[in-house]
């Protein structure tokens, strides 16, 4: 493992029976860094992602965070307990938000700081009162998910994740569910943190959004990393066909869209 | 010869107190099979087999016999074995484990229907797979059963009336006491019935208040 990586994702694989998601896929992903994944759907992009939390489990290969393995091969008991443990260090954002819709948007923020960290009732809603300022949404603090709009909800669960105060957030397509006028709101929220250096891998279809706060842009087609660099090089002078290809399509269905 | 109520007061000390073990026999049975019914449901969902199995049966045997033969192995039966129930402790459980068999069944089709996202949010947030279901998927589905829930507790509280073979001094029992005094069945079963029509408006109106709190979440 090299001296910076904070992640380091060896030779994944993945395949549900004969079919191969994810094909040997290296990824290493330094400390505040933020990386975006983008491709056509089924390229596997999120199956990575879901791997690096032990969501969808890879067939082979190694997920490593700061040094601890993720996927160790254990005993079903260790193996529970270790996931749980490292799972807390590891925020994730979710297409459909996956709040919570017993529990209010406090409940929803202060339920597992108060369950696995052991934090008081105060403390925990100190936190989220503070997480929610950050979100920009104080006022919503004792309302039901089911009273907020998409955005807002996707601003709570993205609160949510950070009251763990994990080390690196994963975004499966945070935005993808939004009505167009609401997916700025939550890109604000995603450049807000990475000015703050969180390490981000980000899964998207907005090119715009990766170009503009990412460090580093993967192209993923049938299970591969096809390319990777910069933004600047990915978006303006992609080597490979098949990137320039994605890119083209995916233009000119967003200037259809316009 | 015509109807004559004018003999029902003075019995109206005995019907109440009736009509009172009839209430707290429908409270303590609803309540064994709320929460018999959650765990009999976990159970039959992410249980050993070993403890799967018996609880299918255990099931089906519920199911499957009348509540009235139910009762009657739970009081007479069990004392040959050496469990001499109170006749009242009797009819709780029996009426409680008849209901939570059914209440079982509602709550695991509840529990699978719970969006699979909601296991993956709580998950990655590091829960285990007991917090998830207890803190996320229980309560979840507990809510969304309450209204068919509610009408196994109106089906328990006329069973009760079941409950006065074994002797238990209930609102039936007590009217019949009343009627082999008074020899006028037609005017004290008639009471009875308007005291268990007002219990279960008292109820549906309990269960009501309920379901609008609840729904203010949603």
């Amino acid at each position: 493992m090299s001296d910076t990586a904070f992640i380091e994702i060896r030779n994944a694989a993945k395949s549900f029976g004969a079919f191969e998601v994810l094909k040997d896929i290296n990824l290493t992903v330094d400390r505040g860094q933020i990386v975006a994944i983008i491709g056509p759907s089924g390229s596997g992009k999120s199956t990575l992602l879901r791997a690096i939390n032990e969501l969808d489990p890879l067939t082979s290969g190694e997920v490593w965070l700061e040094g601890v393995q993720i996927n160790r091969k254990l005993p079903h008991r260790q193996y529970e307990k270790h996931v749980n443990q490292v799972r807390q260090d590891i925020g994730m954002v979710f297409q459909h938000f996956n709040l919570f819709p017993h529990l209010t948007v406090r409940g929803n923020i202060t339920l597992a700081p108060k369950m696995l960290k052991g934090l008081s009732t105060d403390e925990a809603n100190k936190l989220a009162e503070e997480q929610l300022a950050k979100v920009g949404l104080s006022e919503k603090i004792d309302e039901y998910p089911s009273r907020l709009s998409g955005g807002q909800k996707q601003r709570v669960a993205i609160a949510r994740a950070l009251a763990m105060r994990p080390k690196v957030m994963l975004f499966d397509e945070a935005t993808s569910a939004l009505d167009p006028e609401l997916v700025e709101e939550v890109n604000l929220v995603m450049k807000q943190l990475a000015e703050e250096h969180m390490t981000m891998i980000i899964v998207t279809h907005e090119m715009d959004f990766a170009a503009s706060v990412c460090d580093r842009v993967l192209f993923m087609d049938q299970g591969v990393v096809v390319e990777e660099g910069p933004p600047e090089v990915i978006f303006q002078s992609p080597e490979n066909e098949r990137t320039r290809n994605f890119l083209r399509k995916h233009l000119a269905r967003a200037n259809g869209q316009a | 010869m015509g109807l004559d109520f004018s003999v029902v007061p003075s019995y109206f000390g005995v019907l109440l107190l009736g009509a009172g073990w009839t209430i707290a026999i429908t409270i303590g049975a609803g309540l064994l099979s709320f929460f018999g019914g959650i765990v009999f449901a976990v159970a039959a969902l992410y249980g050993h087999w070993t403890i799967r199995l018996p609880m299918r049966l255990f099931g089906w045997l519920f199911m499957g016999t009348p509540l009235l033969l139910q009762l009657f192995l739970i009081y007479f039966g069990l004392i040959q074995v050496g469990i001499d129930l109170p006749a009242f402790v009797a009819g709780v459980i029996g009426l409680g484990l008849h209901f939570a068999v059914y209440n079982s069944e509602l709550i695991q089709a509840s529990i699978l229907a719970v969006d699979k996202g909601q296991y993956e949010g709580a998950r990655t947030l590091g829960l285990s797979r007991g917090q998830t279901l207890r803190r996320i998927v229980i309560p979840q589905a507990v809510q969304a059963v309450i209204p068919p829930m509610g009408n196994n507790m109106i089906a328990l509280l006329k069973d009760s009336a079941l409950v006065s073979v074994i002797g238990v001094m209930e609102l039936t029992l007590a009217s019949q006491q009343a009627i082999s005094r008074t020899y006028r069945p037609f005017e004290f079963y008639l009471t009875a019935a308007a005291i268990y029509y007002v219990i279960n408006l008292g109820l549906e109106a309990a269960l009501r208040r309920i379901e609008r709190r609840i729904q203010a979440s949603r």
